[in-house]
């Protein structure tokens, strides 16, 4: 192609050339250009106009998790931009690719504190993998490529494009070529042969293995080099949160969730075992507790793409640096056919308390109001296990963590190492875009809600079916969990009063049900469940209902509180 | 505890605006001090080095290395301790001419740091000198007496003892790999 077109028809005409097919965004005074051209493209890319940027920026992130492609965003300058930095640093902590484009003052204005300007490449260069101004129509395609092969390759994030508008309303000869190579970056390290022959050694002689995998097994596609690693090695295994749905829960070595509230047998196995071997995670303080006490006999073998990842929180034995499906391959491969079976036999003791103990009575209590684990539970069921869950922050979080099962992977959105309240609602929203054939189902706290309660009208507008169950306690719910039991009672700013849900469900036009007792929740999620529109399940659950069993902060994984006054023993 | 020592921080990189204000956060962000930040051109064509010294342990600096690497226009980054490297810093010290000229030995004084006068005129004198830190000061102390009247010292750069730039090996291979993947 050689006809002269504006900057702003090359940024579109690059997008397509990078197989993007939605753009969530909000148009703004120094993106005008480029709304404008949209008006060329729109028959080959879907603009989904949110209500906030932040909105545009974790629908961004849970389209790119389903996906698996970078999701993209177009916002403005100066407010535009700053609205979206908690999403791009959601999406840097959790490795999400995302490309954001954000309009930018003409060169001439740059650092006069024009209208709207804001130092955007200073303020996300700590919180993106890459990010870069664009001054020239002439960068416009060059840096595109780049930004998708930054933002997908490797340890994939976010990239920001600030794009001024002189150089989208300029001409440019517009040619287009794919980038595949950049010297200073190495995306695909090769594991280095000595560390996978160490590792192979140790995993021949370990008596007690034990994998723990995180994000890293989606991300690299590795689901099935794990499943065959864990088979032939006999090891069983523990996900991250957010290494949840790389395997199907009812997978025979699988034991679960580790972390702060995870499943009781993966957390107290993590310090029995000879041998962990840690995919595709990164050893974050929420799956550790304290470092001092984790693991400390076992050998550990560290696989991760992330060069500065091994050895910075715990010092592996032995270290592979490289893609997860390729060393899991490599390491199944060459090492002997294990058979562990009192080990993984073992991991039941632990299993049988939590079921007595927390299991039991959080998804079958016999009276009192209902209980956050029950409604996870129910959606699992009445779903059959096929929905894609999404999660904000808190209870709400790590119940539906605790209680979803799934069958296929890429199936448990949630922001996880940043934590950011807000995230749920958009990343639904992202999440069912980029999969509209399956059911989305959100969990949110009555508190999460309303940080991005605006969206809503983004799902009206677009008539996006996803289904938003507010397990509703009156309270910011962890928090309160946490005064409850490390800060004396003492319920400072954790009492809410809420919305009448209903109203705001009348005002956006979408289905409503609520459900106050037991005998309504089946019913009501299975009409919930029953059709493709978007739906509010408003579900009042016990008010001081707590996420159990927890280990303390402070503690290490074996020191487990079963409920607010009773430890785990084995 | 791991001992904490002072470290020599060569980072190779391309040339990109806001990289330097990305490296000195990886700092910044783990707590360490930068004690001095050169940045400049190498000797290949496009490729610019900065050197920072810090005190830091062992791993604190590892791991900050690795940070800096991972930005992706950094080339490489290593780190140093002062016997694997040639040092250097310059300062540049301003004195009263007149005051200058009552001194006894200051031929003797210049040849004992190998300073050297750069430029002179009736009202002032700057004297210049590169070498370690600690005689920069040391020089510092006895000029004093002169009463100095401005005083500067540059960051550290520093040269590995290996025979050439040490990225120059990893850019070859790079070459290499971009020319299969064409």
């Amino acid at each position: 192609m050689d006809k002269t077109i504006t900057g702003s028809e090359a940024l579109w005409l690059s997008l397509l050339e990078e197989g993007a097919d939605t753009v969530f965004g909000y148009p703004g005074g120094q993106i005008m250009p480029v709304y404008d051209s949209l008006i060329k493209f729109q028959d080959r890319i879907r603009h989904i106009l949110v209500r906030h940027e932040q909105g545009a920026i974790h629908a961004a992130q849970g389209y790119a998790r389903v996906k698996g492609t970078p999701g993209v965003v177009i916002v403005t300058s100066g407010p535009g931009a700053t609205n979206v930095i908690t999403g791009v640093a959601d999406a840097m902590t959790d490795s999400t690719p995302v490309v954001v484009i954000t309009g930018q003052v003409p060169t001439s204005a740059l650092g006069t504190d024009a209208f709207q300007e804001a130092d955007v490449t200073g303020l996300t260069g700590l919180i993106t993998k890459w990010n870069y101004q664009i001054k020239r129509p002439e960068d416009i395609a060059w840096a595109v490529s780049r930004a998708f092969y930054i933002s997908r390759t490797g340890r994939p994030g976010p990239v920001v494009l600030d794009f001024t508008k002189d150089a989208q309303v300029g001409k440019v000869d517009f040619s287009y070529k794919k980038c595949n190579f950049i010297r200073s970056y190495i995306p695909d390290p090769k594991p280095s042969p000595k560390a996978v022959r160490e590792a192979v050694e140790l995993l021949d002689s370990a008596k007690k293995p034990f994998v723990v995998f995180g994000q890293g097994i989606l991300i690299s596609h590795a689901e099935k080099e794990l499943k065959a690693f864990l088979t032939k090695g006999d090891i069983p295994a523990g996900s991250t949160m957010l290494g949840l749905s790389a395997l199907p829960d009812d997978f025979p070595l699988y034991q679960g969730m580790i972390g702060m509230h995870g499943n009781i047998a993966p957390n107290v196995k993590t310090n029995e075992c000879d041998l962990l071997i840690a995919v595709g995670m990164r050893f974050d303080d929420r799956v550790t507790g304290v470092i001092s006490k984790y693991a400390p006999q076992a050998k550990v073998i560290h696989i991760d793409i992330d060069h500065a990842e091994l050895g910075k929180i715990v010092t592996p034995d032995v270290a592979i640096c490289g893609d997860a499906a390729k060393v899991l391959s490599s390491l199944t491969e060459k090492m002997q056919r294990g058979s562990h079976a009192e080990w993984v036999k073992s991991f039941k003791e632990c299993r049988d308390i939590e079921e007595e103990k927390v299991i039991g009575p959080e998804l079958r209590p016999a009276e009192g109001p209902v209980r956050m684990g029950e409604v996870v539970d129910m959606v699992a069921t009445v779903s059959g296990k096929e929905a894609i869950v999404v999660t904000d922050v808190g209870q709400n979080q790590l119940s539906a963590a605790r209680y979803s099962r799934f069958k296929e992977s890429r199936s448990f959105i949630s922001s996880g190492g940043l934590g950011t309240m807000g995230f749920g609602l958009p990343a639904a929203i992202g999440a069912k875009v980029a999969s509209p054939d399956r059911p989305v189902c959100l969990f949110v706290g009555d508190g999460g809600i309303q940080m991005t309660i605006q969206e809503f009208g983004t799902i009206m507008q677009d008539g996006i079916g996803v289904k938003v169950v507010i397990l509703n306690n009156n309270w910011l719910g962890n928090v309160r969990q946490w005064q409850e039991m490390f800060f004396g009672e003492r319920y400072s700013q954790t009492r809410m009063l809420n919305p009448d849900y209903s109203l705001i469900a009348k005002a956006y036009g979408i289905k409503y049900i609520c459900v106050e007792s037991r005998d309504e929740l089946e019913g009501a999620v299975k009409v919930m469940l029953g059709d493709s529109s978007p739906c509010i399940l408003d579900v009042h659950v016990l008010e001081n209902g707590n996420v159990m069993p927890m280990i303390p902060p402070g503690k290490g994984i074996d020191q487990i509180m079963l409920n607010s006054h009773e430890w785990f023993k084995k | 505890m791991e001992e904490v020592k002072n470290y020599t921080v060569l980072i190779y990189t391309e040339n990109q605006i806001g990289l330097l204000a990305q490296i000195s956060n990886v700092f910044t962000r783990r707590n360490l001090s930068i004690w001095s930040l050169s940045a400049g051109a190498s000797s290949m064509e496009g490729i610019h080095t900065i050197t920072i010294t810090t005190d830091a342990t062992e791993r604190k600096i590892r791991d900050a290395v690795r940070q800096i690497e991972k930005r992706v226009d950094v080339i490489k980054a290593f780190f140093y301790t002062d016997d694997k490297i040639v040092y250097r810093e310059m300062a540049l010290y301003k004195l009263p001419t007149p005051r200058l000229l009552d001194c006894e030995d200051l031929e003797g004084l210049l040849a004992k740091y190998n300073a050297r006068i750069v430029e002179m005129n009736r009202t002032f004198t700057v004297i210049q000198k590169s070498g370690h830190s600690d005689l920069t000061s040391a020089l510092y102390e006895e000029l004093q007496q002169f009463g100095i009247l401005q005083f500067v010292r540059s960051g550290r750069i520093a040269i590995t003892r290996a025979q050439q730039e040490p990225v120059f090996k990893f850019l070859q291979k790079r070459e290499k790999e971009r020319l299969n993947k064409q």
